[in-house]
């Protein structure tokens, strides 16, 4: 062998050879360049379908409309009329049941004082929408007590206890 | 966002010109070309407006969120939060956002985290506002660049979706973030992010923290058609983005922007 | 618990999602290819620009940086959280991030170390593997041996005048052209963090530059400090087998070529820390200077919060320090080697002020991080991202050393002679 000088450029070639082989195997089929070029989308194509699977959760409140229409419709004619019902009873599906074919966790009912406040804690910012929400004092207004106990969130000034 | 539509246009025209040049020498199908200037036309690009005037600080956006999108309530991380910025008439910058807001803002004292609580009087305050803030789902993804695998990307209607499959987990975009809307899934342990709830949205619904929101402090919507609420709310209002000077053009809109927004 | 929440103490306004996510293992790392990237350089300096004082030297730098090659890329494996899908840096790189380049520059530049060696060590290959084909009854171990020798000679026994002289020049060409990819090596672990724009303290153009400045100083001052250490050993034992082998060098002779390749060396040292420090200082000058939107609050972090470790540790005990120890004339090896420990400190902590500093501060600019690396661990993770796992990392190139020293000899060439 005249020029033996080259045969670590061999070995180099050989490595590079065997990653390429590799990537046949390892990359994914449908790994490329999606329509914002290689600087953007540079990725595994059916990712995108594996997101659009993913499970919805919040089904709104059309969803409950069919079967609670009385607190559907009592809701409407109050001030919490904007309110989803699931931001109160949280989703009617979850990753595992779905509500109410599924009867196990019957959607949950947030009574915490603390729900309440997230809107009625009183913070008059100027500037903010918040300003105009009525508050209370929680330490002041019937404390240690649920809300839900004299107001029903649904009707919350009806049939004050 | 006139001029932006023109852009696109000319863009479009621009490349579809030089695809005509160019099918002199190469075979291209004008019929082709034209078809897909038609579907760019009709093409989808989702961007978010927020009103901060209209948010009160609830938190159920970050409370659905986190359900929605299967990120552990409990953990100290959140694909979307919500600030609260308090001036005080000393000119004292105040802003807090505990546990990003998930449980709303519930007392009037500021978490400064490590520095404790911060009690504020009534009398003291200038103005006072809650920011709800998400990913921007930038036109040029600053997080994307630097992925060294392709295992974030943008899909064509501008979303930024993480491949957890085949993220590597080194941290980089999370770095490369400059709204830091990025974190490592506690569960999942890839990066992980804001995708406008991709999977509703491609649905036809609205994102969780849309539908959540009681208010109408968030809206989403297709920047490309121009009957859309939330583009001709861009179009017609004075709205800003946040830090413009990254140059990552950001499609979070919002109205009534404070320059002490961070 | 959420990937840094562990370590990460925040303080005023942070924004949820932010932590400490790049810790201890993203200040080994650099600190790491920087040691790899100066041997090399080092060694470059003797092959390509002949500088005959370092010949002794240069030998070792290369076997040295081969080791640390090897352990370079662990802290980023280290940090990894899915450390198998490492691989994917060769299989779909993203040519766009910094970080897809580590693997093309890295596999160039271990190719480049690797072929050197090749040919610096043919020789010894054939002579070796010559010797042990002649011998009839082979052990296992000697057959083993005897496999591996014959697999690196990569099938070329020829060892003649003629052919070794084509090896030197294949090194002379290898090492020049190892020596912008050994700074590009670098520099690009610079342009990790230059680049990122969301971050005040790292955007900076002059980051690579530093970087590689720094890199060299600590690379030269950990050949410094292997080659003394090295040299103490072989004059302990010159002390103690001197009657037995008459043709082992007697102790003055080695501790003279000790001192004077120290000197030497110590020259290069100190330029290439002088071209640091001014680096670093014209940067911090220039952000005081300019005093973007992001300097209040950078302004806090360097002169008050981390003024112990930037000001303290790095610039004063770490730079400072041993630029007086090694200018007052007259060296000793004593006072070497505490000269080159306290410049790898202080390159450490350079590192480290980068890396830790850089997340020191929130994006809203108005609150801050606080880093507290775990010491005692307890789970996985806190091995792996904690005082144990940069250690680990730490004493990898030397135990590696001692293993790759055994095929490649570095000091018993003189001893042949
Ligand atoms: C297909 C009919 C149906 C739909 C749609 C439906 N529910 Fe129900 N829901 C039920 C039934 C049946 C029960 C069980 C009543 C019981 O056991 O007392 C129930 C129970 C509940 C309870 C618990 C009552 C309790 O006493 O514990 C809540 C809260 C609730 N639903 C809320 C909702 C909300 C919010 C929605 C809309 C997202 C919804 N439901 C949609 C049928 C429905
Ligand atoms: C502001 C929070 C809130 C909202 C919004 C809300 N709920 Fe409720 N809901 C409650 C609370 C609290 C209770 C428990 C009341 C009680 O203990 O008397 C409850 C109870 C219920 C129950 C069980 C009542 C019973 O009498 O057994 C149903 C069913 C229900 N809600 C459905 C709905 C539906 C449907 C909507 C949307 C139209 C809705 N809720 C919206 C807070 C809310
Ligand atoms: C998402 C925010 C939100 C939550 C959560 C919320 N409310 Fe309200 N509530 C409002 C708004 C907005 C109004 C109307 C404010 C006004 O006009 O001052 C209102 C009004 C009221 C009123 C006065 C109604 C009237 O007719 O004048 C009562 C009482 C009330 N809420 C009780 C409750 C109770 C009890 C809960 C907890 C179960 C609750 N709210 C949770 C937003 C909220
Ligand atoms: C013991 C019964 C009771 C409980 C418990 C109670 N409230 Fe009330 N609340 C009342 C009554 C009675 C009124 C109307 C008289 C008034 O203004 O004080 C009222 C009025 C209100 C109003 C309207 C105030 C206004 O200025 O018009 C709001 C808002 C309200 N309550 C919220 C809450 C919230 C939130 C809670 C739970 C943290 C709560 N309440 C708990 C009895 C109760």
């Amino acid at each position: 062998m005249k020029n033996h000088v080259l045969r670590p450029l061999f070995v180099v070639i050989g490595i590079v050879v065997l990653i390429l082989l590799a990537r046949i195997v390892i990359v994914p089929k449908d790994f490329g360049i999606g329509e914002r070029g290689y600087m953007y989308a540079w990725y595994r194509k059916s990712n995108e379908e594996d997101w659009k699977k993913f499970k919805v959760k919040y089904m709104g409140r059309e969803y409950c409309k069919d079967c609670h229409s009385d607190k559907y419709d009592a809701i409407k004619q109050t001030p919490h009329a904007a309110i989803q019902c699931e931001n109160c009873h949280g989703p009617a599906n979850d990753a595992v049941s779905e509500h109410p074919s599924d009867q196990r966790p019957k959607l949950v009912i947030d009574k915490s004082r603390a729900h309440c406040l997230r809107c009625h804690f009183p913070l008059p910012y100027p500037t903010s929408a918040r300003l105009k929400i009525r508050g209370i004092d929680p330490d002041k207004h019937n404390p240690d007590m649920e809300c839900s106990t004299c107001h029903n969130p649904h009707q919350p000034m009806e049939g004050l206890k | 966002m006139i001029s932006r539509r023109k852009f696109l246009k000319n863009t479009a025209l621009g490349i579809a010109g030089m695809g005509i040049s160019l099918s002199a020498l190469e075979i291209i199908d004008p019929r082709k070309l034209f078809a897909e200037v038609a579907a760019d036309k009709a093409a989808v690009r989702w961007a978010f407006l927020v009103d901060t005037y209209k948010c009160v600080g609830c938190g159920l956006c970050v409370k659905a969120c986190k359900e929605e999108n299967e990120v552990p309530y409990d953990a100290n991380v959140t694909r979307t939060w919500v600030e609260r910025y308090v001036l005080t008439k000393t000119g004292k910058l105040y802003a807090d956002t505990p546990k990003g807001a998930r449980d709303g803002f519930t007392t009037d004292k500021i978490d400064l985290n490590a520095d404790g609580i911060k009690d504020i009087s009534k009398e003291g305050i200038e103005k006072a506002f809650f920011v709800p803030k998400l990913c921007n789902q930038c036109d040029n993804p600053p997080c994307v660049q630097v992925c060294p695998v392709g295992a974030t990307y943008q899909a064509a209607d501008g979303v930024v979706l993480v491949d957890r499959k085949w993220c590597i987990g080194c941290g980089y975009c999370i770095m490369g973030c400059p709204y830091g809307v990025r974190f490592f899934h506690p569960v999942h342990h890839t990066a992980e992010k804001c995708n406008f709830c991709y999977h509703r949205i491609t649905k036809g619904l609205k994102s969780a923290c849309v539908q959540a929101c009681p208010f109408g402090a968030r809206q989403i919507g297709n920047i490309k058609d121009p009957n859309d609420p939330v583009t001709v709310a861009i179009r017609t209002q004075r709205v800003g983005v946040l830090k413009s000077e990254y140059g990552t053009k950001p499609q979070v809109y919002y109205i009534g922007l404070d320059e002490e927004v961070r | 618990m959420v990937h840094g929440e562990l370590w990460t103490v925040k303080e005023l306004f942070v924004t949820p999602n932010e932590y400490i996510y790049w810790s201890i293992q993203i200040v080994m790392y650099p600190f790491m290819t920087g040691l790899v990237a100066g041997a090399f350089v080092l060694s470059s300096l003797y092959h390509v620009f002949g500088i005959q004082q370092l010949k002794d030297m240069a030998r070792f730098a290369l076997v040295f940086s081969f080791a640390l090659l090897f352990a370079a890329p662990m802290p980023i494996v280290l940090h990894l959280q899915f450390p198998f899908r490492g691989v994917e840096i060769f299989m779909t790189p993203h040519f766009t991030s910094a970080i897809a380049a580590f693997g093309i520059v890295f596999f160039t530049y271990g190719a480049i170390v690797a072929s050197e060696l090749w040919f610096l060590y043919r020789k010894h290959f054939v002579e070796v593997s010559l010797a042990l084909r002649e011998k009839q009854d082979r052990t296992l171990g000697e057959q083993i041996r005897y496999l591996i020798f014959c697999t690196l000679t990569l099938g070329v026994y020829d060892i003649s005048e003629e052919s070794l002289h084509r090896d030197e020049k294949a090194i002379k060409f290898l090492a020049a052209l190892g020596i912008p990819v050994a700074c590009f090596l670098h520099g690009y672990a610079g342009f990790i963090f230059g680049s990122v724009k969301a971050n005040a303290l790292w955007m900076t153009p002059l980051m690579p530059v530093i970087f590689i400045m720094s890199a060299i100083v600590s690379g030269i001052a950990l050949c410094m400090l292997t080659y003394i250490v090295a040299m103490e050993i072989r004059k302990y034992l010159a002390k103690r087998k001197r009657a037995a082998y008459a043709g082992l060098q007697s102790q003055d002779q080695l501790k003279s070529v000790e001192i004077s390749v120290i000197q030497m060396t110590a020259k290069y040292l100190l330029a290439f820390l002088v071209a640091a420090i001014s680096l670093e200082i014209l940067d911090l000058i220039f952000r005081g200077y300019t005093a973007l939107k992001s300097w209040d609050v950078l302004r806090s972090v360097i002169y008050d919060r981390d003024f112990k470790t930037i000001f303290l540790m790095q610039y004063g005990i770490g730079n400072l320090v041993p630029l007086i120890l090694f200018l007052i004339p007259g060296i000793t090896i004593r006072r070497a080697v505490l000269g080159v420990l306290l410049v790898l400190f202080g390159v450490f902590m350079m590192r480290w002020n980068v890396v830790i500093g850089g997340q020191a501060f929130s994006l809203t600019f108005a609150g801050y991080m606080h880093y507290h690396l775990p010491i005692v661990p307890h789970d996985w993770e806190t091995v792996k991202e904690g005082l144990v796992g940069a250690i680990a990392i730490f004493i990898m190139p030397f135990a590696l050393f001692t293993v790759i020293s055994k095929i490649f000899p570095v000091f018993e060439t003189q001893k042949a002679r």
